[in-house]
C-alpha cells in the first residue's frame, strides 16, 4: 500500500543533508510551510542553497532558518523589503550567496528542471545586468536569453489538502511556487491541513498529481485568517 | 500660463480612462496600484496578480482579510465573480506569453527609445530586487508607464538613454506623467496630450529629449 503520509515534522524533514539544494513555496507568508521550515531548522542541516521567491520576511521562516546561518546561498527574485532585515545584515556581512532571478525566469528555470528542459529561452531580462555573460539569441526577430533549470534535493512545500498518494490541492494565492517546486524536487514534502481519504479529491481538482509528492505532513489547521493588526 | 500638475490621483484616473472594456490588465505596485479605485465602473476589465489570480477585486472590508489572498505587493485582496487562482508557472506564460493587453508600470526613467529603468537604483550599497518587473516590461501587448515627469531634483525622468540599469528594452508604448501624455515612437517622442495651461514649450523645457507634437506629426 502506498502512504506518503508521515507521522511528524521530524520524519518529514528527515536525511535534508548539509549542502542540499532545497525549495521553499510561498509568496511572501502566503503558502510557505512555515512548520516545515521550523522543523528543518531543528533539524540542523547547514550550507543549504535555498530557492524562495523572497529572503525572508520579520524572524520567522525562512528567516529564522537564515538567521541561523544554515544558508550558503539564496536564489529568489525578491530579497529586499521592508521586513528583510535578517537578509540585508547578512548580505552586507558577505554572508550569504545571492543568486538573482527574474521573478518569471525562476518559475520557470524551476519548472524546467520538473519537466526535464534542459535551458530555454526567454525574453524576459534580454540587455539587463541580469543577462550579463548568458548566451542570447535571436529568434523570428525577437531577443532572447537562455536560461538554466534549477533542480533540487528537496522541496518544502504548503498545500490545504492531500490524500495518501499525495494528490495535493492549495488554497487561494497559496498556490503560487508549490506546483511547480513539488516537480523540481527529488523529495518533495508538503504540510497540509487535511488529509482525506483516497478518493476524497476531486480527480478534476487536484493540481499536484501525487507522483510529484513524497512526503506529505498534517500540522492541522491553524492560520487561515489574518491577525488584524 | 499657469499650470497645476495632475495630482497622483489623477494621473492614476487618466491611465484608467484610458483601459478598455474586456482588457486583462496587470497594475505594478505602487503608483500603478491607485489606477484600479478609477476603472470606470461600466467596464468589465479582468486584472492579473502575477502571485497567482486573476479578476482580483478590491481591499477587503476590516476583519475580513485572508492571508492566503493576498496580491504581489502582499497587500490583502478579493476575488471577483469568475475570478481564478493558478500557479507561478502559468501566471508568468500569461505575461511572457504575450496574453495580457496591458500593463501599467512605475518608472525611475524612461528613454525616448521606450527603455525602462525601474528596479534599482543602482546604488554601490543597494541590494538589488526584481521581483516580475522584467516580466512584466516584456510581458504585456501594450506597456504603460505612469510616473511623475521630472525627479524630487527637478531632473526630467525621460532620458536620451537610462543611467540606472535597465528593466527592459524598447518596451514602453505609452508614458502617463503629471505633465503629458507620450507615445513612443519610430520617429521619436511624440506628445498625445498635455495638462491645462502648459504649453509645448514649456513641456519641451523639463524634458530632456526632443519632443514631437501631435500637431507637427500631422503637418509633416
Amino acid at each position: 500500500m502506498i502512504n506518503k503520509i508521515v507521522e511528524s515534522l521530524q520524519a518529514a524533514v528527515a536525511n535534508i543533508h548539509d549542502g542540499a539544494t532545497v525549495m521553499i513555496g510561498g509568496f511572501g507568508n502566503a503558502g510557505m510551510p512555515a512548520a516545515l521550515i521550523d522543523a528543518l531548522i531543528e533539524q540542523g542541516a547547514r550550507e543549504l542553497t535555498i530557492v524562495n521567491n523572497n529572503a525572508g520576511n520579520g524572524e520567522t521562516g525562512l528567516a529564522a532558518l537564515l538567521k541561523a546561518k544554515r544558508v550558503r546561498k539564496i536564489i529568489c527574485s525578491f530579497p529586499r523589503q521592508a521586513d528583510s532585515q535578517v537578509f540585508d545584515a547578512l548580505y552586507r556581512a558577505g554572508e550569504i550567496e545571492l543568486e538573482l532571478t527574474p521573478q518569471g525566469n525562476l518559475a520557470e528555470r524551476i519548472r524546467a528542471a520538473g519537466a526535464g528542459i534542459g535551458g530555454f529561452f526567454s525574453p524576459t531580462g534580454y540587455g539587463t545586468l541580469l543577462a550579463e555573460g548568458k548566451e542570447t539569441r535571436v529568434i523570428d526577430g525577437r531577443h532572447y536569453v537562455l536560461e538554466s533549470p534549477i533542480h533540487a534535493d528537496f522541496a518544502l512545500i504548503k498545500a490545504l489538502r492531500a490524500d495518501r498518494w499525495g494528490n495535493l490541492v492549495y488554497r487561494k494565492t497559496a498556490r503560487n511556487f508549490g506546483p511547480v517546486m513539488a516537480m523540481a524536487a527529488r523529495c518533495t514534502v508538503a504540510q497540509v491541513s487535511d488529509i482525506v481519504e483516497l478518493g476524497g479529491l476531486d480527480p478534476e481538482a487536484i493540481i499536484t498529481p501525487g507522483i510529484f509528492v513524497q512526503r506529505v505532513v498534517q500540522v492541522g489547521q491553524a492560520g487561515r485568517a489574518m491577525e488584524s493588526k | 500660463m499657469t499650470y497645476q500638475r495632475l495630482t497622483r490621483e489623477q494621473m492614476a484616473a487618466r491611465v484608467a480612462r484610458d483601459i478598455p472594456e474586456g482588457a486583462y490588465v496587470n497594475l505594478g505596485i505602487g503608483l500603478p496600484t491607485l489606477v484600479s479605485n478609477y476603472l470606470p465602473k461600466d467596464r468589465e476589465i479582468i486584472l492579473h496578480s502575477e502571485n497567482g489570480l486573476l479578476g482580483m477585486g478590491p481591499t477587503p472590508l476590516a476583519g475580513e482579510e485572508d492571508e492566503d489572498l493576498i496580491n504581489a505587493g502582499k497587500q490583502p485582496v478579493t476575488l471577483l465573480a469568475g475570478g481564478s487562482y493558478f500557479h507561478h508557472g502559468d501566471s508568468f506564460a500569461m505575461m511572457r506569453g504575450g496574453h495580457l493587453d496591458i500593463c501599467v508600470l512605475g518608472a525611475f526613467q524612461v528613454s525616448a527609445d521606450g527603455d525602462l529603468a525601474n528596479w534599482h537604483t543602482g546604488a554601490p550599497d543597494a541590494i538589488p530586487a526584481v521581483g516580475g518587473a522584467m516580466d512584466l516590461a516584456i510581458g504585456a501587448k501594450q506597456v504603460l508607464v505612469m510616473m511623475e515627469h521630472q525627479t524630487k531634483q527637478g531632473d526630467s525622468k525621460i532620458v536620451p538613454q537610462c543611467t540606472y540599469p535597465l528593466t527592459g528594452i524598447g518596451c514602453v508604448d505609452r508614458i502617463y506623467t503629471d505633465l503629458a501624455v507620450l507615445d513612443v515612437t519610430a520617429e521619436g517622442l511624440v506628445v498625445h496630450e498635455m495638462i491645462a495651461g502648459l504649453s509645448f514649450d514649456e513641456l519641451q523645457a523639463v524634458t530632456a529629449v526632443p519632443l514631437i507634437s501631435d500637431f507637427q506629426k500631422k503637418d509633416a
